[in-house]
């Protein structure tokens, strides 16, 4: 099982390194110069030669990759080309805003969708299964960025029962809860419809299985039939779920952020995106990809853990 | 002590996707006496596994227990409420269903889950503990102390059928539903689970409710049959009576089409000595390349045109991957294929149209070999228009042929193989080959999912087919008895060797390789006390998986009566060639052999007298 | 008996109902996408006189937007882009997807191992940060919008089209008609594609949900189609000061892809059956 496990960790090394090639060619397309772009018309050819200088520009592909590659290892992400501050700095100011964010979504999503979705599972076909499809089909199919501007408008601009404007204060409960609440249940929204129909399914198909009948021929307990023959077995495909949920989020922090103001790591990458400002992006891509992979690292590891065919015998 | 059991008018509804309900059971009436053993037999669809699963209370999903009695040692199970349950089914009335495989759960230990039952029910976990390791004891699992800490996954399938058995007893229940639960295992297991059941049922005097399809299985098991058909009993009444005097037409086909090991073979012409249509010689494949697991090694063999070679084995003997390299599926990584004379190139890729199409595959499961989505006219117009450039109407006028040729319908060409029953799916899946117009059949198991008469008529067809266009034929299959009725030559495979290849005459006289013996010793018989008349097991030995052989030396040793240990399993096993021209691989003397008393030769005796 | 008890009976009529809505509404707007210069009122870019983001009004039934024009006409143009360039990507997708699945599956070793592998890398990249990169890297220009998200749902689609035809070909049809000396075009085209049209239909329904979801997620950023022109995610952006007064220049961009979306999802439950594709 070790064994596995050591190679899982090889396979996620391998497919980062891919990533961040992705990332590098990915940032490298654009035909042109980023000297040029950044210096503008007025530069001049002094000015402009001295940047590629600075930036490696001169250098073939291949060589800069392995620059910025040896440089994001030691935690050298170089300089921000918008604000001239080197960019550990930058994201270091931003990243436990964003963990923070995702801290507590995954904290208030994890458990509501596991709930949601054994529920739905034990209760298939019931009216509370049909209610509870329909409405997470409604909440996946509904882009991010919908729910919260309906968000802000209800909450905020209508009831007024809490800031149009997120920041992170964490003084107190209360401030806690009123800068957090609207920008964690809208990305909770997405989130636990996802897991909570990812559940269902991989529940659903043990249920239907031999063993679990057997369970019933053995007289046990719907309840215990649940949580000791059906669960052990939906551990692994659970968790593989919640992992790939848990990076939908990625993609709704990045709208979540955008649409409260939040200072957080996405905030920055959009940001940065509009003023190209490559080795922010670079980073933060990376920074997002990493964050993924352990994920989806997590989740293997846990079905590997619940599987006793992968146990040493 | 066991219960009384009573069911009277059992209807049984079930839901179709059309949402209309229909009764599956009909007004099903059977009752035994305390400590007795009844047998629901039948063919699938009967409703057998239904009504036995109502004797718990339990109706799968989709399906109601309409009307209807049922009573077990006093208890009116149809009035039982939810809360109820627990102390009624598992505890009073348990279950062995038919895949032990599957109803065990994967993810707790066989201990855990034999124990559980009996721990909800207030048994300390030690006595419980104490009380299935007795249970192994008696069920005769190998390391019965230890075996309770494995998964299901460590444990072969004919050990695992013997745990949940265990899992059954544990409670002692008054009643015990045994659902097909031999079927999935292999002859030569099947005798030991048989075995270790009945003990274990007569032991307690609990009794038992015995679901199967199989005559002869159920002849070993049941005092009392009751024959099923459609949802609706045929016929009710004591074995020997059921056996010896059917009343019933339906229990009299059954009977009729039970394949025997002592039923006289089909009258077919000897094949004219001839060049031989398919010789193979020192076959050898493995799974995963030259360097892979193998699973096939020194595999010769000889067939004149029309002739039929039986090949027999259990699972994992090799004998499916024989047809996939003959057909060049899996190509051979040594040895070779010649058709008519020529030698074949090893992949099917690189076969000639007319090599392909003088060899035709016929597959087991008729449901996954014809393509769902394609009309029977088309299935059979495909290799029409591939291998004869037909088109047109005489493309047409030929499915019809075919279609009667393997006696179906002309009409059925516009359905699609789900609108078939499983008899005609296997009758298209032969035609499919026939429009091919080969020279040779390889028939890969094909009448092994199908029920007891419906395969009897297709192997009356494929007899039929032999002689009407002397086809020749490579048959496979896991059943002796029916080898014996259709082969001239038979080839025993076991770990993928040939331990035995001749004549039929040859295997029927003997002397025949010790595996041989103890597979048609295992082969269950018509008649009541056939299971009481067979020898114990060898000493020592477990029904299992054949051993893994590094060097050449004999892969059945741990299972064989007559075994020289120091020599069977450290040199390499000779191939002797018999008195009667058979070959086998053994290292004893063909004197040995024949002293062994063959349970062919011997059960010949009591063959000769009436069924009883 | 208790059993069935625990599972009372399906809602057949509840389950297909909501499916037909679901394809009712798919047909309208791809209906709009397709007549948008003829039944829009006003031309995308014309300026009414009711003023900036108005409310509904006889002149403009949905309002106006930040700069005064009709609101209902610049949906119309909206759905047009957003409908028109998530098929397209959407198609892309599945197409290439497919057919590379397909392959994958039949031709097995080395073919199957190096398009599974890369797909596994690919499939992680998460879509919206990765199209902040391209963005970043190539500008945004409608092909390059279509390129990217068709590439972001090339990987989901090969899996699942691998996946199928994996399970096909394992068949043993499939091996009869290798026996028989057929070809790997007759083996995909005849054996294996009528047997996985319907799954790969229902999976191109979710690419395209997805599709649309990641492009109004771009653009509601604004980096996705750049103005004058506008899909619908752009025209929440481009209203987005009119939340404060919950103007309809914001309020129906937004439920109109809310109802597309949806009405996809709904349409593929109800009808197609999404169970076929859980793996």
């Amino acid at each position: 099982m070790l064994q596995l496990i050591a190679r899982r960790l090889g396979h996620t090394a391998l497919t980062l390194l891919a990533m961040s090639l992705a990332v590098f060619i990915g940032t490298n397309l654009l035909p042109g110069d980023v000297a040029d772009a950044l210096l503008g018309q007025a530069a001049t050819p002094e000015a402009t030669a001295a940047l590629r200088t600075a930036l490696h520009l001169n250098e073939s592909a291949p060589l800069r990759y392995l620059h910025w590659l040896a440089g994001l290892m030691t935690g050298d992400f170089g300089q921000s080309l918008a604000s001239h501050i080197s960019v550990a700095q930058l994201i270091g100011s931003r990243l436990g805003n964003s963990l923070l964010l995702a801290g507590l979504t995954a904290a208030l999503s994890i458990p509501v969708s596991l709930a949601l979705g054994i529920t739905a599972a034990v209760w298939r076909g019931t009216l509370f299964d049909r209610i509870t499809a329909i409405g997470t089909i409604a909440a996946v199919s509904v882009p991010d960025f919908l729910v919260a501007t309906v968000a802000v408008i209800l909450f905020a601009v209508e009831l007024q029962w809490f800031p149009a404007l997120s920041t992170p204060r964490i003084a107190s409960i209360p401030e806690l809860f009123s800068s957090f609440t609207l920008p964690v249940l809208t990305l909770s929204l997405a989130v636990v419809a996802q897991m909570s129909r990812m559940t269902r399914a991989a529940l659903v198909g043990i249920l239907d299985s031999s063993y679990v009948e057997m369970a019933r021929l053995k007289g046990l307990r719907p309840g215990r039939i649940v949580l000791r023959h059906a669960l052990p077995n939906a551990a692994g495909p659970i968790a593989n779920a919640a992992a790939l949920s848990l990076s939908s989020l990625l993609g709704g922090v990045i709208i979540v952020e955008v649409v409260f103001n939040y200072p957080g790591l996405a905030k920055l990458m959009v940001d940065a995106v509009s003023t190209r400002d490559m080795p922010l992006i670079q980073a933060c891509a990376m920074l997002f990809c990493l964050g993924y992979m352990v994920l989806v690292l997590l989740a293997d590891i846990c079905s590997i853990a619940t599987n006793p065919r992968l146990r040493p015998a | 002590m066991g219960a009384q059991v009573e069911v009277a008018g059992l209807c049984i509804a079930a839901r179709r996707a059309s949402g209309a309900e229909a009764d599956i059971v009909h007004d099903v009436s059977f009752s035994a006496a305390a400590g007795e053993v009844v047998a629901l037999i039948g063919e699938s669809g009967s409703g057998k596994t239904t009504t036995a699963l109502a004797l718990l209370g339990y109706a799968r999903p989709g399906c109601r227990i309409r009307a209807g009695r049922i009573h077990v040692g006093g208890t009116d199970v149809r009035a039982l409420r939810p809360a109820d349950m627990p102390g009624f089914r598992g505890r009073r009335v348990s279950y062995i269903a038919q895949s032990a495989a599957a109803a065990f759960n994967p993810a707790h230990t066989l201990m855990q889950q034999v124990t559980e039952g009996a721990i909800i029910r207030g048994l300390s976990p030690r006595a419980a503990h104490i009380k299935a390791v007795g249970l192994f004891h008696s069920l005769a699992l190998p390391d019965p102390d230890r075996i309770g800490r494995r998964y299901p996954h460590q444990v072969s399938g004919g050990q695992l059928q013997r745990v949940m058995a265990a899992m059954a007893l544990m409670t002692d229940p008054e009643l015990v539903v045994l659902d097909e639960p031999t079927t999935a295992l292999d002859v030569t297991t099947q005798v030991e689970v048989l075995r270790a059941f009945r003990a274990a049922v007569r032991e307690r005097g609990a009794t038992a409710v015995y679901v199967s399809h199989d005559l002869a299985v159920v002849a070993q098991m049941a005092d009392q049959i009751v024959v099923l058909r459609g949802g609706r009993v045929q016929e009710i009444g004591a074995t020997a009576r059921i056996l010896s005097a059917p009343e019933n037409p339906y229990t009299q086909s059954l009977l009729d089409a039970a394949p025997s090991i002592h039923t006289p073979p089909t009258a077919a012409k000897p094949p004219k000595p001839a060049p031989p249509v398919l010789e193979a010689d020192a076959l050898a494949a493995s799974y995963g390349g030259p360097v892979g697991v193998p699973v096939l090694r020194e595999i010769g063999l000889r067939l004149l045109p029309g002739a039929v070679l039986g090949v027999i084995g259990e699972s994992g003997s090799g004998k499916s991957t024989l047809a996939r390299v003959l057909t060049g599926l899996l190509p051979a990584h040594g040895g070779t294929v010649r058709l008519s004379g020529t030698v074949l190139p090893p992949a099917a890729a690189d076969r000639t149209a007319d090599q392909l199409r003088q060899m035709q595959i016929v597959f087991q499961m008729a449901d996954t070999a014809l393509n769902p989505a394609h009309s029977v006219g088309r299935l059979l117009a495909r290799p029409l228009t591939f291998y004869h450039r037909m088109g047109g109407a005489a493309r047409e006028r030929r499915v019809a042929e075919l279609l009667d040729m393997v006696r179906l319908p002309a009409n059925l060409a516009t359905r699609r193989p789900a609108e078939l029953s499983g008899g005609q799916k296997q009758r298209v899946n032969l035609a499919r080959a026939l429009a091919a117009d080969p020279a040779l059949l390889i028939c890969d198991e094909v009448t092994s999912a199908l029920d007891t008469v419906v395969a009897a008529a297709v192997l009356d067809l494929l007899a039929e087919l032999r002689r009407e266009l002397g086809l020749a034929m490579v048959f496979i299959s896991h059943d002796l008895a029916t080898v014996r009725s259709i082969a001239d030559d038979v080839m025993i495979m076991y770990a993928g060797r040939a331990v035995q290849y001749g004549s039929r005459a040859a295997l029927a006289r003997g002397p025949i390789h010790p595996y041989a013996d103890l597979l048609a010793a295992s082969v269950p018989e018509l008649r009541t006390g056939w299971l009481d008349g067979l020898p114990p097991a060898t000493e020592g030995t477990s029904p299992g998986a054949a051993r893994v052989v590094a060097n050449e030396s004999c892969a059945f040793f741990d299972r064989c009566p007559v075994r020289l240990p120091g020599l069977c399993d450290t040199t390499p096993t000779p191939t002797q060639t018999l008195s009667t021209g058979a070959t086998i691989r053994c290292t004893q003397p063909e004197a040995e052999l024949l002293r062994l008393g063959s349970a062919i030769t011997s059960a010949k005796a009591t063959s000769a007298q009436p069924v009883t | 008996m208790s059993d069935t008890a625990l599972r009372p009976a399906r809602f057949r009529y509840g389950a297909v109902l909501p499916g037909w809505i679901g394809l009712a509404v798919v047909v309208f707007w791809l209906a709009v996408a397709l007549l948008a210069p003829i039944i829009a009122p006003h031309p995308a870019g014309a300026i009414l006189r009711v003023g900036t983001l108005a409310p509904a009004s006889a002149a403009a039934p949905f309002g106006t937007d930040f700069l005064g024009r009709d609101m209902l006409s610049r949906v119309i143009y909206g759905a047009r882009y957003t409908v028109g360039l998530s098929l397209l990507a959407a198609i892309c997708a599945s197409a290439i997807g497919s057919v590379l699945g397909i392959l994958a599956a039949v031709r097995g070793g080395w073919t199957d191992g190096v398009l599974s592998r890369t797909s596994d890398a690919l499939i992680s990249l998460p879509h919206l940060m990765f199209a902040l990169v391209i963005v970043a890297a190539l500008g945004s220009s409608l092909p390059v919008l279509v390129g990217l998200v068709a590439f972001s749902y090339i990987p989901g689609a090969f899996r699942i089209a691998r996946s199928l035809a994996a399970n096909v070909n394992a068949m043993d049809f499939i091996q009869v008609a290798r026996a028989r000396g057929e070809g790997t075009p007759y083996i995909v085209l005849h054996e294996i594609l009528p047997n996985i049209l319907l799954p790969v239909l229902t999976d191109f329904g979710l690419r395209f949900v997805f599709s649309v979801l990641l492009l109004s997620g771009l653009s509601f950023l604004g980096l996705g189609v750049q103005p004058p022109n506008a899909d619908l995610g752009a025209l929440v952006r481009e209203n987005i000061e009119g939340i404060y007064d919950a103007a309809p220049a914001v309020i129906v961009p937004a439920i109109a892809i809310a109802t597309l979306t949806i009405a996809v999802n709904l349409a593929i439950d109800g009808l197609l059956g999404r169970s076929r594709l859980t793996d």
